[in-house]
């Protein structure tokens, strides 16, 4: 078809004909440019699945971090809120008297707000899980505990009141659990540390994945690549077309697998509150098994975390890949 | 234009398969590039694309040396030229009309911008009603006439085409290669690398004849 013919069928003067043909045309036409990369490939499907399995478990991991923190914690301020005198039995003194002596100066220490001595049977109560019961226990020379709660906030004297328990009582010491506190605080940073060296794998492994992935997608679509050269595309535009289709598959997995998460943390903490179903152990740990707001904010930052690795991964592989064809 | 001077090619440590090459292609100008299969057409097409370098030599692309160039300036240069394959090297994802758009896209332009461009040439091509089939459904000669389209679509100032009619029927052929002319009149340089002897017979345009590496120009 020469230029003529070309004119002559189309006439440029009827507009009226070409407005008519254009609205026809464009009313058959697909609404939204197909992507360059192609979307739906098996392989992206699997990646897809992969990184919700792999955003699942960091996320899961994220938040029982955040559990065992905030219980510890709680855990931590209770038992830091608490002292306790033992009084042991002194030949020749009247340990009734002394617990009394010690009440009394805890009472009128700094900082104290409640002092509750222990009698002589719930002592006996207290040594029963290891000594069990029915024994006759009245000979042997039980010490005596006074528990002091010290006051929220307040700043207290506990050496003021270490020296006057050694100066007034016979056979007393204050233990404020400090060896105890610090065994569990290393305990909470190693749950912690623990969990975020899984974290950290667990996007070391997302980002390995997403390069061989990115090389697989680049090796399989070798002929758009091509294309893409030929008429004139930068390695930028490249990247970008690929980066593009990486983010969106990171972000849907990242979106599945998080979502997942937050459901399952969400549904735990409404099973903990209508049932007594919890077992001990993970109620002791864990408390109520209440995820804070920054549990779920943390999930949520971890799935742009995952979806902005896949992208970026993307994006390196493709440059390096594009380097070593030109 | 492009001007080849003294252009050798070879490959690794293999024979030269381009030996003192040394031509030019003027501005708006049609040329044949012919020979036997194995003669170096390809090659030669692919250091007029610049995907290329020589092993020695030098090539000039629109007065620059292309041994100097960065890999985004050659891809800014490319933009002022199209290429054609035989096997048409469309993307099997993608409707005529992206296929046919891809340069402009590539550029950058917003779609809205050169969606009528791109219709109209379709309709030239004669694909005005295959605007949204996917390649898998076009025939062998539509496809070409779409991977033509691409070509040209963002108005390059040299078209090379290599073996465009190969795949074709000889009457298609002789409609694509009116095409070609049709482009070479509206002031495109055009240079078909075809071994089609009866095609070549029915325009008088420059030969470049390549035999064994060396090249013969037959004006």
């Amino acid at each position: 078809m020469s230029l003529i013919e070309a004119r002559l069928r189309f006439p440029v003067y009827d507009l009226r004909a070409v407005r008519l043909a254009a609205r026809r045309v464009m009313r058959a036409r697909p609404q939204v440019l197909t992507p360059i990369v192609p979307t739906q490939s098996l392989s992206g499907k699997a990646l897809a699945a992969v990184i919700a399995i792999m955003t699942l478990l960091a996320s899961l991991t994220l938040g029982a971090v955040v559990l065992v923190r905030s219980s510890a914690g709680n855990w931590q301020s209770q038992v830091a809120r608490e002292v306790t005198i033992q009084v042991r039995p002194v030949e020749g003194r009247d340990i009734e008297t002394e617990v009394r002596r010690a009440t009394l100066i805890a009472r009128a220490s700094q900082g104290v707000a409640q002092v509750r001595p222990y009698s002589r049977a719930e002592s006996l109560r207290l040594l029963e899980p290891w000594l069990g019961g029915g024994l006759a226990l009245d000979e042997l020379p039980i010490p005596r505990l006074v528990v002091i709660t010290l006051a929220p906030g307040a700043k207290a004297d506990l050496d003021g009141l270490r020296q006057s328990l050694a100066d007034q009582v016979a056979g007393a010491s204050l233990d404020d659990h400090r060896a105890f506190l610090e065994r569990m605080r290393q305990m909470t940073r190693l749950a912690v540390a623990g969990g975020f060296a899984v974290l950290a794998l667990v996007l070391g492994a997302t980002l390995l994945m997403v390069v061989f992935a990115t090389r697989g997608a680049m090796a399989s679509n070798r002929n758009i690549v091509e294309v893409l050269h030929f008429v004139g595309a930068k390695n930028r535009f490249i990247a970008t077309q690929f980066q593009r289709h990486f983010l969106a598959l990171g972000l849907k997995g990242a979106l599945v697998g998080g979502g997942i998460a937050m459901l399952l943390f969400a549904g735990a903490h409404f099973l903990s509150t209508r049932t007594s179903e919890v077992p001990e152990g993970v109620a002791w740990l864990m408390g109520d098994l209440s995820l804070a707001p920054e549990g779920y904010a943390g999930i949520i930052g971890l799935v742009v975390l995952v979806a902005a690795v896949a992208a970026l991964t993307s994006r390196w592989t493709v440059h390096r890949t594009l380097a070593s064809l030109d | 234009m492009v001007r080849f001077e003294n252009v050798g090619l070879r490959y690794g440590a293999g024979p030269e398969v381009l030996r003192d090459v040394s031509f030019a292609v003027e501005p708006g100008s049609l040329q044949f590039l012919t020979g036997p299969s194995g003669a170096g057409k390809t090659s030669l097409l692919r250091l007029l694309f610049m995907s290329l370098q020589p092993t020695r030599g030098l090539i000039s692309v629109f007065g620059h040396d292309v041994a100097n160039l960065t890999k985004d300036a050659i891809a800014t240069l490319r933009r002022r030229i199209g290429l054609v394959f035989q096997d048409f090297r469309l993307i099997d994802h993608l409707n005529t009309y992206e296929n046919v758009a891809l340069p402009l896209r590539v550029i950058g332009r917003a779609e809205a911008n050169y969606r009528s461009e791109v219709i109209e040439l379709l309709r030239w091509v004669g694909l005005g009603d295959r605007l949204w089939a996917l390649p898998e459904v076009l025939s062998g000669g539509e496809k070409q006439r779409a991977a033509i389209a691409r070509a040209v679509i963002s108005r390059p100032e040299l078209l090379l085409a290599d073996e465009p009619t190969g795949n074709v029927d000889p009457t298609l052929a002789r409609r694509l290669l009116r095409l070609f002319v049709e482009l070479h009149r509206s002031g495109t340089a055009v240079v078909i690398a075809t071994h089609d002897v009866s095609l070549m017979d029915q325009y008088d345009a420059r030969r470049l004849v390549l035999l064994e590496g060396n090249l013969h120009v037959a004006d």
